[in-house]
């Protein structure tokens, strides 16, 4: 009997991932038609696919919470959408997401993210005396509670600061810690009280989102309204006093006020929060989706847009792992997905990625290898007094003082580049157009930079070489422009060699003849 | 009193932590001039402006703007911070921060128009930044975020500057651009101020001179204020770089 079950139960599940499946294909096509007219496309893909992880959290969610009932109902319940339990949960992780980005986003920029840390801490002793006010985990109570606790610490924080020498750290440091403590004598006497096992205070500690119910959700819809408002219809005023607040000052704008009205919604993101993340690490859903978007995007509006996202889905997911995991805390499981998200980011940033950058650094050697046997070959004409064309794949072996297999190589990736072609026999190399104007041009970088060194910067003659050779590479146009009016568009390097002028390299003929 | 003189202090002091900083500073700037703060560090000069500003707590004292209080008339007082103040990796572009200079002229909750565009795109021309209005502000060279900062408040449409220190760490280039704009506001009628570290320039740059110390040395034409006394008393002989200014403005004006 019991086998059946667990075979019907197999089918089920099997069925069910098909499903989530075919509707994230759908999601993704959307992705890629919505992100053409995104000004920051990459950007755009990741909140795209971040939220195709939600439809499938919701379905697994829901499997794991139907082992227990029969198959009819678990149907019904699948297709009506209307457990409860499971309901709160996910809509209470994915508001709080909202308010946790958009605040920790404020928090990153404006290097308070510590200030999260000892705010979250110290608002254990309010939930406590919240629960005692009338012995029960009503959610206004504690919302009351807990804000007014919070708020308190980051007014002694702002006092030690502005009283005694301790800078901000130290102050932080010493609120997190002393208030953290009375909480948590605060709800250990709770829980020793009769029936007070049952407060389940506990799981402030580190989160349950099944134990969110009506109340907590209300609540933390409000929440995240006001704080999308506030965000929404201050924006300016937030922006500037962020950047630069002295500046904001002058022009009329109370800093103070908003920075006073940002740690509100602070506090109030915090302890709504509490009952799904947990005290420990709420700090942490705040910080982490905001330090991923940070380092996707140059623009603040994308980075709360993005915040936001990332914290919608990493607070999905944390509720789903606790729900498949079977109690297991959600706040840790909501910070774990949060740094994978991070962790991304780190990695596949388009900009500061750190993928981003091998390939840059990568793709930046391929082109220096490649203007260096260029620079050879020209140096090998110029050898011959550019009388000939050709250049003997076996002379170039020798100058570059490689094997010709390799030297044959790296002259087939400069014709891949379209830069050079090889003569009939493949045993020698002629240069394109393009290849002769950028052989030029390089010679001609590597030659100005030393006269410069040696002109204006009074460099020995002997000094200059390995300073040019990297340079040459680098030199924009502009500068060109530059150091050759500024060196009296000189015909000769400080070696005795001809640099190419304008001319040699935009006029017509490939070959420039006879040297004077 | 009257409304047209752009800035009057009366017995200005500041303390931090009730250690004195400035004391009984009195001032009238006259309107349309360009004018130098000068002396030596540790004198108070950045001090002396966000006092103006109201970002400072006074001890005692008033500030008189246009002849109403800094708060009543903040809009027609536009500000270049030092450059070193912000953090130059926030995530904004050139634009969005020369946009913040209209931000004081727009009403709480409301968002730059086209018209505050349009502006922001000239203030950026007349810098000569308009090409890097999308660059990230930690992907310019030092003397273009000072442009940038120049730009914001060009963008404030005021009527007088204060400016902290716009000639630090910024090439050659820069500075010219800057002494050129400051001489295009003044034709236009603007006041400005300019906190200035470096004597040798001072000269040549300013109309009028203020000499800072913790108390005010001596305020007036540049050059009845730039004399080797006067220089001595706010440098207090400490500095060497001052005995050879001295020594220079000596065998010129012999």
């Amino acid at each position: 009997m019991s086998g059946l079950l667990r075979s019907g139960k197999r089918e089920f599940f099997d069925a069910s991932h098909a499903h989530p499946k075919s509707r994230t294909r759908g999601v993704n096509s959307t992705a890629a038609r919505t992100s053409a007219f995104a000004p920051v496309r990459i950007p755009t893909l990741l909140i795209f696919a971040a939220l195709v992880l939600l439809p499938q959290a919701l379905y697994a969610a829901r499997i794991s919470e139907l082992t227990d009932t029969s198959l009819t109902e678990r149907a019904v319940r699948f297709f009506t959408f209307q457990d409860p339990s499971l309901r709160f949960a996910l809509l209470g992780s994915v508001l709080l997401g909202i308010c946790c980005g958009l605040m920790g986003s404020f928090l990153v920029v404006r290097k308070l993210a510590l200030m999260s840390d000892a705010l979250s801490h110290a608002v254990l002793p309010g939930v406590a005396l919240g629960f005692l006010w009338n012995m029960s985990k009503d959610p206004v109570a504690i919302f009351i509670g807990a804000t007014i606790a919070g708020l308190l610490g980051a007014g002694l924080v702002q006092a030690i600061r502005s009283t005694t020498k301790h800078k901000e750290d130290a102050a932080l440091g010493f609120v997190l810690a002393s208030f953290f403590a009375v909480g948590a004598c605060l709800v250990t006497m709770i829980q020793n009280l009769p029936d007070g096992n049952k407060s389940g205070l506990d799981k402030f500690m580190f989160g349950q989102a099944a134990a969110l119910g009506r109340a907590d959700v209300i609540l933390l819809g409000i929440v995240a309204v006001v704080t999308v408002v506030i965000v929404l219809l201050f924006y300016k005023e937030f922006l500037v006093t962020s950047f630069d607040a002295a500046f904001a000052s002058s022009g009329g704008i109370p800093a103070q006020i908003f920075h006073y009205v940002l740690m509100v919604l602070l506090a109030f993101a915090i302890v709504s929060s509490l009952q799904a993340v947990g005290v420990v690490l709420v700090a942490a859903m705040l910080v982490i989706p905001a330090a991923a978007a940070y380092l996707l995007t140059d623009r603040f509006g994308w980075m709360l847009i993005l915040a936001a996202a990332f914290g919608v889905a990493t607070g999905a997911m944390g509720s789903f792992l606790s729900f498949v995991g079977r109690n297991l805390p959600t706040g840790p499981l909501m910070v774990l997905a949060a740094t994978a998200v991070f962790i991304a980011a780190l990695l596949f940033g388009p900009r500061h990625g750190v993928l981003a950058k091998w390939w840059r650094q990568r793709s930046q050697s391929a082109r220096i290898g490649r203007e260096n046997m260029l620079k050879a070959m020209y140096h090998l004409l110029e050898g011959e007094n550019f009388r000939g064309e050709t250049i003997p794949i076996r002379e170039l072996a020798e100058a570059r003082r490689e094997p010709i297999e390799d030297v044959t190589k790296s002259v087939a990736k400069l014709r891949a580049h379209g830069l050079v072609s090889f003569s009939s026999d493949h045993k020698a190399a002629v240069f394109t157009p393009d290849g002769w104007k950028r052989a030029c041009e390089i010679v001609r970088n590597h030659r100005l930079w030393e006269l410069y060194l040696t002109h204006a910067a009074n460099y020995a003659v002997d000094h200059v070489h390995e300073d040019a050779e990297k340079i040459e590479h680098i030199l924009g146009e502009d500068t060109v422009r530059q150091l050759e009016k500024r060196l009296n568009y000189a015909h000769q390097d400080p070696h005795g060699k001809l640099i190419p002028g304008h001319q040699d390299i935009y006029g017509k003929g490939p070959v420039r003849q006879g040297a004077r | 009193m009257d409304g047209e003189t752009p800035l009057e202090v009366h017995d200005l002091s500041v303390a931090y932590h009730k250690k004195p900083v400035l004391y009984g500073i009195d001032l009238a700037v006259p309107a349309g001039k360009l004018i130098g703060i000068v002396g030596p560090n540790g004198a108070g000069k950045s001090t002396f402006i966000k006092a103006v500003m109201g970002l400072l707590p006074l001890s005692s004292g008033w500030v008189k703007v246009y002849g109403k209080s800094y708060r009543e008339n903040c809009r027609r007082v536009g500000y270049v911070p030092q450059r070193e103040s912000v953090d130059w990796d926030f995530p904004v572009n050139v634009m969005d921060v020369v946009l913040m200079g209209r931000y004081g002229r727009l009403r709480l909750g409301q968002r730059p128009g086209a018209k505050d565009r349009e502006v922001a795109r000239e203030c950026l021309e007349k810098v000569h930044m308009l090409p890097y209005a999308k660059r990230q502000i930690g992907n310019l060279s030092g003397g273009q975020q000072q442009r940038v900062f120049l730009a914001r408040a060009l963008a404030q449409e005021s009527d007088l500057y204060l400016m902290d220190e716009p000639f630090v760490g910024v090439d050659a280039a820069t500075e010219s651009a800057i002494v050129t704009l400051l001489r295009e506001l003044k034709e236009r009628g603007k006041t400005v101020l300019v906190v200035h570290h470096d004597l040798s320039s001072a000269k040549e740059y300013f109309d009028m001179l203020m000499l800072l110390n913790m108390r005010l040395v001596a305020f007036g034409p540049t050059a009845e204020v730039f004399t080797p006394e006067k220089l001595q008393t706010t440098y207090g002989g400490r500095l060497t770089i001052l005995s050879e200014v001295v020594q220079t403005i000596g065998t010129v004006e012999k």
